[in-house]
């Protein structure tokens, strides 16, 4: 049976891991390769890293560090930000991505979802979805578009997303509970997996997006930065819930 | 990792077509302790011991770019006539195939006799793509797996999928929404729809098998 998937994400500044709340207020939270390390012999199911850098000038270190990553870690990665062009993603793939995360300009530009699922293939293209009172934001946030959430990825799905990346900006780094509501009308409105992101602080909200909202994968970074919750014991207490998830890896 | 003692200097070739994870195909090679070259240079795919068909894409551009690049006859003598081992993954798995109807229909290289179609999920309580860890029901004695116990848990991320007869070739299943073929061998073909690239270790307990196989 297919299994819950358990995902840490990292989001990266500079090269340096950083984690803050809403969006804002970003602390050091160490350095990628070492987190990535830990993730992957603790039995991640997947990592997620996210650029936040605010200029694109400085790629390289986002190369490298999905290199070093990938040379290391033998776990499926989905790198986002500020990706534009096919060119963009071929790099990201070369480096040694899996999957890539597109928000600003897939909400610019639908038509490059398409595009890239075309070249790539629909499993490739991660749609990220942020918002906040029900309208979804670009630019890392600094951006309101009109758009809906659950409208936005129903459309995304329809033009070749591959799964989409659902993040609440209000509980993002909050630790107070998944958006269950919006979690689980995008998993009804879309036949593609969703990933639930923002405000994972305990236990039971993993165990909440899984049972109440039927998420496919729950996205997690605060709950294992801040915490002394791991993956082992995440992966272990949803398994004596009776949810599916990898025991043995 | 296992026991068994690889022979220095074995040549990995990781056959680049443009068509995605070859780097993380080549680091776990890597990672086992074979040179591992990624090519799709004709000198450097006659001299390897071991083929790697990896790919993330659509079947259409896959065959495409194979075809640009003059690898299919190629290959096809490599595998065909002179039997050198090669694994396909994923989309490197389906290419095997007889055809595709990915993006309209595409002949494939035709070395097993499958066809390749979308994966039958209702879109509700299974989503497609088909994305992550999931058991797969190994069926024969195949290589791939010695040393596995049953059911053993691997990563998928795929929308079609080898449709899957009663065919001896079949050396392990995956059920979602219906069984559909996880793992394939035929003689010196070797082919899994999931990642072992990307499945931790038992991905790259399997990768070694395929390194240690003699025929």
């Amino acid at each position: 049976m297919i299994k819950k998937r358990i995902i840490p994400c990292l989001l990266l500044k500079n090269g340096r891991c950083v984690k803050g709340i809403n969006f804002t207020n970003h602390r050091d939270v160490g350095h990628p390769i070492t987190n990535a390390k830990i993730y992957d012999a603790q039995g991640a199911d997947e990592l997620i890293l996210l650029d936040i850098t605010a200029n694109n000038e400085n790629r390289d270190i986002l190369y490298e560090i999905i290199q070093k990553t990938a040379d290391e870690c033998f776990m499926p990665l989905t790198v986002g930000g500020g990706i534009k062009t096919l060119e963009d993603i071929q790099k990201l793939l070369r480096a040694g991505a899996d999957k890539v995360a597109i928000n600003t300009h897939a909400v610019d530009n639908p038509e490059f979802i398409s595009k890239a699922a075309e070249v790539f293939g629909k499993q490739c293209i991660v749609i990220s979805v942020d918002y906040k009172n029900n309208k979804v934001y670009t630019h890392s946030a600094a951006r309101k578009t009109k758009k809906e959430p659950v409208s936005w990825a129903q459309e995304a799905a329809k033009r070749g997303a591959g799964e989409i990346l659902l993040t609440d900006i209000a509980k993002e780094g909050t630790r107070s509970g998944y958006d269950l509501e919006i979690i689980k009308a995008a998993v009804k409105a879309v036949e593609i997996p969703v990933i639930a992101s923002g405000g994972a602080g305990s236990l039971e909200d993993l165990k909440k997006a899984f049972l109440e909202a039927n998420a496919s994968a729950a996205a997690l970074a605060s709950i294992l930065h801040f915490t002394d919750q791991s993956v082992i014991k995440i992966r272990n207490y949803l398994s004596a819930e009776g949810i599916e998830v990898r025991i043995d890896a | 990792m296992g026991s068994e003692i690889l022979e220095q200097n074995k040549i990995v070739v990781v056959i680049d077509y443009g068509m995605g994870n070859m780097r993380s195909v080549a680091k776990a090679f890597e990672y086992l302790g074979c040179q591992t070259v990624i090519s799709s240079n004709p000198d450097d795919i006659k001299r390897a011991d071991y083929l790697v068909l990896p790919g993330v894409g659509s079947f259409g551009r896959g065959m495409d770019n194979l075809k640009r690049l003059n690898l299919i006859e190629l290959l096809s003598d490599e595998v065909l006539n002179k039997k050198k081992p090669i694994l396909g993954i994923c989309l490197g798995m389906q290419l095997m195939a007889d055809d595709g109807e990915e993006f309209g229909y595409h002949k494939g290289l035709g070395w097993i006799r499958f066809s390749v179609k979308k994966l039958e999920a209702d879109g509700r309580m299974l989503k497609i793509p088909h994305v992550g860890w999931n058991n797969t029901a190994i069926k024969k004695d195949c290589f791939l797996f010695k040393g596995f116990v049953q059911d053993p848990v691997f990563y998928f991320v795929h929308s079609y999928h080898m449709v899957c007869d009663s065919d001896d070739i079949i050396a392990a299943t995956c059920n979602y929404g219906k069984d559909f073929a996880a793992a394939v061998q035929k003689g010196n073909i070797f082919a899994t729809q999931f990642h072992p690239e990307k499945s931790q270790i038992l991905g790259l307990k399997l990768l070694e098998n395929f390194i240690n196989w003699r025929g």
